[in-house]
C-alpha cells in the first residue's frame, strides 16, 4: 500500500514500494496520460512534475514519490483553462503522433515555470525528449511563443 | 468538434473466407455511394454514402480508413473530401470504420494500408469522389424539397441556397432525404485552381486531446476485467521455446498464467503489466536457439561483401549500354563501398495489443497501419470466421512501417485464446521491441564510375549486395526471384525512378538474406540507395574537379522534375555563394514514392570529428500539397529520422540476436542537435507523389557530402558512432 498524491488528490494504491512510480501512475491511479517509453530514464515520455520540478516517471519508485506533490499531464490545466503550454502546443500545431507530447509538455511546463523566458541554449540543455516524430521545430517555436506572449 | 471518435455502426455481416482478406487484394474494390435503403451511423444520422455522414446539428462526419500515425493524413484526407463536399471545415469531425465493417460491406472503404506514403496519394480519387457524390445528392434533396433544378442552387459551407426565390437550408436539414436518394453515376472533381480547403495549412483535426493526455493509443485501452501480458520471444530470429519452469513465478504477485505463444514466444498474464514483467524476469525459460546463433554482424558483412564480386549471380534491376566495356576502356575509374546496417523502427510507443477472445467472437484493439492486415491476423490467430472478428483502430505512437506488420496482433489473439472470456492487453517492453524488430534492411554497395578524357561520366556500376524486404515479406510480388524495390531511387522509370542518364549503367542487387527479419522502415530501399549514390555523385564530381552541382546538372537534363528540385534548394542555401566561414554545405536527391525530393545542408566540424548541422533546406514535388504545414512536418520530422539513424542508428548482431535493447545503446536525435529546416514545396501538378517517406533519403547523404567538404574524408560506412563522429 503506498499513499500518493497525484493532481491534487490522494490515492491509496495497492502498489509494491518498489514499483516505479510510473506504472503506479498508469496501472493503479489509472492516469494513462502519462506514457512509458524506454523504463530507463532515457526518453522522457513518462516525465511529470513532482515537487513542482520534471522528473522521469519510470526511474524512480513509488516509495521515493510518497508524501510528494505529483502532477501528470491530466493535471496541468487549471480546470476547463488549459496550461499556456498546452494552449500553445494546439495553436502551433506541435504534436504528430503525439507519444511523447505529454511528456514533452511536462518538461517545457517545467521549464518555463523556472525560466519565463528560455533561450535557445536553456531550451536545448532543459528539453531532452525524445520525439522520434521529430517535432523539436515545432517545440522550438511553441516555446518562444509562449516566452514571447 | 474536430473529435476523433471511432463509429459504433450497425451492419449486416457477410461471411467473406479469410484468404480473401490477406493482403486485401483480392476483393475488388467496389464503392456503391449510397442507395435506397438509408444506413445510419450509430448515433442514428444518416449515412449520405460511406465517406460522409451528416447529423441534425449539420456535423459532417468524415470516414478516414487510413491510419492516422502523426503523419498527418487524418486530417488532409478530411480536406479532400470537404473540398468536394463543399461543407463547413470547422464542423468536420472524423471516424475510423473498422475492417470488419468495410469487409461486410464489400470493401466500400477500400485500401486500408498506410505505409508507402500511399495514405493521400492512393485514396485520393475516390474520397474526393466521396465527397462531390454526397454534395450532388444533398443539393438534389434540397431542391427536391424545393420543387426546383438542381441546377439552380448553389452550396457553400454547408448552406444550400435557391437564390431565385431565396430558400437556403443546410446539410443537417436534408440529410435524411439526401441518403434516400440514388448516387450520381458520375461526379465532376474540382480543379485544383479552384481549391478552398485542399492547399492550405489548416491546424490537425486530432490535437488536443495529444496535449491533455486524452488520447486513447493501444497501450491506453482499459477494458472491465483486462488482464495484462508482458512476453518474451526467443532472443534469436528463428528459435524456439524449449522449455519454462512456470512453477518459479507462481506465486509471485498478481501473476494469473504463463502461457507459450506460438512455437518461439512465453508471456505472463498478471493484473498489471508491471507484475506480468517482472514475473516474466524471473522466469527461467529454456531456447532451442538453432543454427541462427551462430550468425554476427561480422559474418553477415563477409557474406554481403562477397556478394559485391561479379563473379556472383546478381538481379539487374537498371541498365543501358556496355558498362564493363567501358570501364575497361576508361580514361579514369572510381571505385568506392558503402555499406548500411540494420535499423529499428523505435516507434515511441512499443508494440502493444488487446485482444478479447469467446469462442464466437474475437476483437482487437490496437495502433495498426494497415486495419485490413490486422483483421486478417485475427481471423487467422483465432480460427473465427471474419462475420466473427474485428479490429478497433486507435491513434499510434508512431508507425514508421513498424505497425504495418500483424506480428504483435497475432500474438495478444494467441494468449487471448488460452483465457477465453478474459480481456488481455498484450504490452511489448522496450528491449522486447528493439531485439524483435522488422529491421531495415542490411546491404553493401560497389560502385564504379569511369570517365573519358574529358571528365564526362561514360559509365556508372552500382552493385549492391544485401537484404530483400519482399523476400521475406511478400515473395509473391517477387519478379523471377528479383525484388523490384530493392532499386528504389535507382529504378530505370516508375514512381522511384533514378535521376541521371549515364551512357553505359549497370544497376544489379546480389540478393542475400541473413536471418534478421527485414521490415519496411520510413524511406525503405530508398535510404541506402540515395546515400551511395549521391555520396557516390560528389565522389565522382571531385574526381572530375567539378562542382558537385554542376556536375549532376549535367547528368540530368532528360529529368527536368529531378533537376527542379534539386535547382530549388541549390538557390534557397545560395549555393553558388561561398558559405560562411567555417560552414559547409552538402547537396542530394533522389525520387521516391512518386515524389522529387532534394536537400541541401550546412555544418560546421570541430575537432574532425563534432558535426553540428546548421541548417537544412528541403525541397519537395509531390504533385499536390493537401496541406503545406503537414507537409513541412513530414519534412522536418524526416531529418529527425534520417540523421537520427545516420548519427546513432545502427543495430548489430552477436550470436543471432540484436545487440542493442533500448535507447541507451540506440539512441535518437534530441532538440539540440536539430538542425533548422526550411522546406520549399514545388508542387508541379498532374501527378500525386507521397510525402511522408522519400525525403529522408537525402537527409543523410546531405549531410555526408557537406562533411566531406569539410574535412577532405569520406564516410562510408553508417551509424557516424562507429566512426567516433557525433554531433558538436
Ligand atoms: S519511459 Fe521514462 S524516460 Fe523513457
Ligand atoms: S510526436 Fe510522435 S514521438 Fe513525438
Amino acid at each position: 500500500m503506498a499513499n500518493l498524491t497525484i493532481n491534487g488528490k490522494t490515492f491509496t494504491l495497492d502498489v509494491e514500494p518498489d514499483t516505479p512510480l510510473l506504472w503506479a501512475i498508469r496501472e493503479n491511479a489509472g492516469l494513462t496520460g502519462t506514457k512509458y517509453g524506454c523504463g530507463i530514464a532515457q526518453c522522457g515520455a513518462c516525465t511529470v512534475h513532482m515537487d513542482g520540478v520534471a522528473i522521469r516517471s519510470c526511474g524512480i519508485s513509488v516509495a521515493e514519490a510518497e508524501g510528494k506533490p505529483i502532477t501528470t499531464i491530466e493535471g496541468l490545466a487549471s480546470g476547463s483553462t488549459l496550461h499556456k503550454v498546452q494552449q500553445a502546443w494546439i495553436a502551433k500545431d506541435v504534436p504528430q503522433c503525439g507519444y511523447c507530447q505529454s511528456g514533452m509538455i511536462m518538461a517545457v511546463a517545467a521549464l518555463l515555470s523556472e525560466k519565463p523566458k528560455p533561450t535557445d541554449a536553456d531550451i536545448d540543455e532543459a528539453i531532452t525528449n525524445i520525439c522520434r516524430c521529430g517535432t523539436f521545430q515545432q517545440v522550438r517555436e511553441a516555446i518562444h511563443t509562449i516566452a514571447s506572449a | 468538434m474536430n473529435k476523433h471518435v471511432s463509429p459504433k455502426m450497425n451492419r449486416r455481416s457477410f461471411i467473406i473466407g479469410t484468404a480473401a482478406v490477406g493482403t486485401g487484394l483480392a476483393i475488388g474494390l467496389d464503392i456503391p455511394f449510397g442507395g435506397p435503403a438509408v444506413v445510419r451511423a450509430a448515433d442514428g444520422s444518416p449515412e449520405v454514402n460511406a465517406w460522409v455522414v451528416v447529423r441534425p446539428d449539420d456535423t459532417v462526419v468524415i470516414r478516414i480508413a487510413r491510419s492516422e500515425m502523426g503523419q498527418g493524413s487524418l486530417t488532409g484526407l478530411a480536406q479532400l473530401v470537404a473540398e468536394e463536399l463543399e461543407c463547413d471545415w470547422s464542423k468536420v469531425t472524423t471516424e475510423y470504420p473498422t475492417p470488419g465493417q468495410s469487409v461486410a460491406r464489400k470493401r466500400v472503404w477500400g485500401d486500408f494500408s498506410t505505409g508507402g506514403s500511399r495514405g493521400i496519394r492512393s485514396s485520393q480519387d475516390y474520397v474526393r469522389k466521396g465527397g462531390a457524390t454526397a454534395r450532388v445528392m444533398l443539393i438534389q434533396a434540397a431542391a427536391d424539397e424545393w420543387k426546383v433544378p438542381a441546377a439552380e442552387c448553389t452550396v457553400a459551407k454547408g448552406v444550400i441556397t435557391h437564390k431565385a426565390s431565396g430558400k437556403t437550408t443546410t446539410y443537417g436539414k436534408v440529410a435524411e432525404a439526401a441518403a434516400k436518394l440514388t448516387p450520381p453515376a458520375d461526379v465532376k472533381l474540382k480543379d485544383p485552381k479552384d481549391w478552398t480547403i485542399v492547399g492550405k495549412g489548416l491546424l490537425r483535426l486530432d490535437t488536443a486531446d495529444k496535449t491533455t493526455g486524452t488520447m486513447v493509443y493501444g497501450i491506453d485501452i482499459k477494458l472491465p476485467g483486462m488482464l495484462n501480458a508482458a512476453i518474451k520471444d526467443c532472443p534469436v530470429f528463428g528459435g524456439k521455446v524449449k522449455s519454462f519452469d512456470e512453477a518459479k513465478v507462481d506465486g509471485m504477485k498478481g501473476v494469473k498464467k504463463v502461457v507459450k505463444v506460438g512455437d518461439s514466444a512465453v508471456a505472463v498474464v498478471a493484473d498489471t503489466w508491471w507484475h506480468a514483467k517482472t514475473a516474466l524476469e524471473a522466469l527461467p525459460i529454456v531456447w532451442d536457439e538453432g543454427d541462427n546463433a551462430k550468425v554476427s554482424s561480422e559474418t553477415i558483412a563477409k557474406w554481403l561483401a562477397e556478394g559485391l564480386d561479379d563473379a556472383q549471380p546478381a538481379y539487374v534491376g537498371n541498365k543501358n549500354g556496355d558498362v564493363k566495356a567501358a570501364i575497361a576502356g576508361a580514361a579514369k575509374k572510381v571505385e568506392a563501398v558503402y555499406n548500411y546496417p540494420y535499423q529499428n523502427h523505435a516507434t515511441m510507443e512499443p508494440m502493444n495489443a488487446t485482444a478479447l477472445y469467446t469462442a464466437d467472437k474475437c476483437d482487437v484493439w490496437c495502433g495498426t497501419q494497415n486495419g485490413e492486415a490486422a483483421f486478417a491476423a485475427v481471423l487467422e490467430a483465432s480460427g473465427l470466421p471474419a462475420e466473427k472478428c474485428d479490429v478497433h483502430k486507435v491513434m499510434l505512437g508512431g508507425g514508421f512501417g513498424r505497425r504495418g506488420m500483424t506480428d504483435y496482433v497475432r500474438q495478444a489473439v494467441a494468449i487471448a485464446k488460452q483465457m477465453p472470456g478474459t480481456p488481455i492487453k498484450l504490452l511489448w517492453s522496450r528491449e522486447e521491441d528493439m531485439t524483435h524488430g522488422r529491421y531495415h534492411p542490411i546491404t553493401q554497395c560497389k560502385m564504379t564510375g569511369a570517365f573519358d578524357a574529358d571528365n564526362n561520366l561514360v559509365a556508372l556500376h552500382y552493385r549492391l549486395s544485401g537484404q530483400s524486404i519482399l523476400f521475406s515479406l511478400r515473395p509473391e510480388a517477387l519478379q523471377n526471384g528479383m525484388d523490384p524495390a530493392a532499386f528504389q531511387g535507382v529504378a530505370q522509370s516508375g514512381e522511384a525512378a533514378f535521376g541521371y542518364s549515364v551512357p553505359n549503367l549497370l544497376i544489379e542487387h546480389a540478393m542475400r538474406n541473413p536471418h534478421v527479419p527485414p521490415g519496411f522502415w520510413r524511406g525503405v530501399n530508398v535510404n541506402h540507395n540515395a546515400i551511395y549514390m549521391e555520396c557516390f555523385m560528389d565522389e565522382l564530381a571531385h574526381a572530375a574537379g567539378q562542382d558537385p552541382l554542376e556536375f549532376r546538372r549535367k547528368l540530368m537534363g532528360k529529368n527536368p522534375k529531378h533537376l527542379a528540385v534539386l535547382n530549388a534548394v541549390a538557390e534557397k542555401i545560395g549555393w553558388t555563394t561561398p558559405a560562411p566561414q567555417g560552414v559547409y554545405r552538402g547537396i542530394a536527391q533522389v525520387m521516391g514514392y512518386g515524389s522529387y525530393v532534394a536537400g541541401a545542408a550546412e555544418i560546421s566540424v570541430t575537432d574532425g570529428s563534432k558535426i553540428k548541422v546548421l541548417r537544412i533546406v528541403a525541397s519537395t514535388d509531390p504533385g499536390y500539397v493537401v496541406n503545406p504545414a503537414q507537409v513541412e512536418r513530414q519534412i522536418a520530422g524526416s531529418f529527425v529520422y534520417g540523421l537520427s539513424a545516420l548519427f546513432y542508428g545502427g543495430c548489430t548482431v552477436k550470436d543471432g540476436r540484436i545487440e542493442q535493447t533500448n535507447f541507451d545503446t540506440f539512441n535518437s536525435m534530441r532538440i539540440n542537435e536539430m538542425p533548422k529546416v526550411e522546406s520549399v514545396m514545388v508542387p508541379s501538378g498532374g501527378f500525386w507523389g507521397g510525402v511522408g517517406e522519400p525525403t529522408i533519403g537525402v537527409a543523410a547523404p546531405a549531410v555526408l557530402n557537406a562533411y566531406f567538404a569539410a574535412t577532405g574524408k569520406r564516410i562510408r560506412s553508417v551509424p557516424l558512432r562507429d566512426q567516433n563522429i557525433s554531433f558538436a
